[in-house]
């Protein structure tokens, strides 16, 4: 999770906004505008895109700050508008986006069923072969290629669980901001981001087993 | 109170990080995990990659262009 610039608390943030500072502007611009691209890009298809939709959010605050009624954090507000931009992108380029869960994405498995024992096995349910142990992150030499095997695994989500694992886990964002942001349930968001960690962990489990198997390590029975 | 399978422990993983189970099913959690180590080490393996995720380098900012013509907007605001 990285830690924002320190910023003014947003009651100080909005009154210098409305009385046209445009210190505090470039303050929250430097601040966000980076998690905003990040969090555009989960939604639209490219990185011209995104950008485009940044900016887009930022003319719409610009435009909007004197409707901001404070009822969630200035930054959420902010980025409940580039998401919203983003959808609007995204639906212009040809694709429906929606926060919603989809049919089997709650209530299949998010683990291959043949790594756990059947019915006829001695331990029904159980792992079958424990998951192999990754290295260890100070072990691991090659942080640089375990991001990059990070950014591909998320390029592979849908958007609906891209932009809530890039809120929760890239941003830092708790369950309720990340419904706020989403005008979604906390519930609904969670059954995304299960899905999606659940994806990358198993993208990762596959990058460790496939470089530690040229060392001899046993990867599975 | 029956005992958790792994299989059904890997899909409450996110709902147990997030404090979201009730009591009981949170405790069964807790007591499970205590006794298989197939099961602490891949909750470890969620934690890990939720810390991977949380340590990517920061994204790009705005090209100067850009943020000079925010800032423009912001000086003269329509209406």
């Amino acid at each position: 999770m990285r830690e924002p610039p320190e910023l003014p608390p947003d009651g100080e943030l909005v009154a210098r906004l409305r009385s046209s500072d445009d210190a505090a502007f470039a303050l929250v611009l430097d601040a966000w505008s980076g998690g905003m691209a990040r969090v555009a890009r989960s939604i639209v298809s490219t990185h011209a895109s995104a950008d485009e939709v940044v900016q887009d959010a930022w003319l719409a605050v610009v435009q909007g700050i004197g409707r901001f009624e404070g009822r969630s954090s200035l930054k959420t507000w902010v980025y409940r508008i580039l998401v919203n931009a983003a959808k609007r992108r995204a639906l212009r380029e040809g694709r429906q986006v929606s926060w919603s869960p989809v049919a089997g994405e709650d209530d299949t498995p998010t683990v291959d069923p043949a790594r756990f024992g059947g019915p006829g096995d001695r331990f029904p349910g159980h792992w079958l072969a424990f998951p192999a142990p990754w290295p260890s992150p100070e072990q691991d030499m090659l942080a640089g290629e375990v991001q990059a095997q990070v950014e591909a695994a998320l390029a592979e989500l849908p958007a609906r669980q891209r932009v809530v694992i890039t809120l929760r886990d890239v941003e830092g964002y708790g369950a309720d901001e990340v419904s706020s942001i989403l005008e979604t349930s906390a519930a609904n968001q969670r059954v995304l981001l299960h899905r999606a960690r659940a994806f990358v962990r198993g993208k990762l489990d596959e990058y460790f087993a496939a470089s530690t198997s040229d060392a001899g390590t046993e990867v599975s029975p | 109170m029956t005992d958790l399978n792994c299989d059904e422990l890997v899909e409450l993983v996110t709902d147990y990080l997030d404090g979201a189970l009730d009591d009981e099913t949170g405790h069964r959690v807790a007591d499970h995990l205590a006794g298989c180590d197939g099961c602490t080490t891949y909750v470890d393996q969620v934690r890990q990659t939720i810390a991977t995720l949380g340590s990517s380098p920061p994204d790009v900012e705005l090209t100067d262009e850009a943020r000079n013509a925010l800032l423009a907007a912001f000086r003269r605001p329509p209406g």
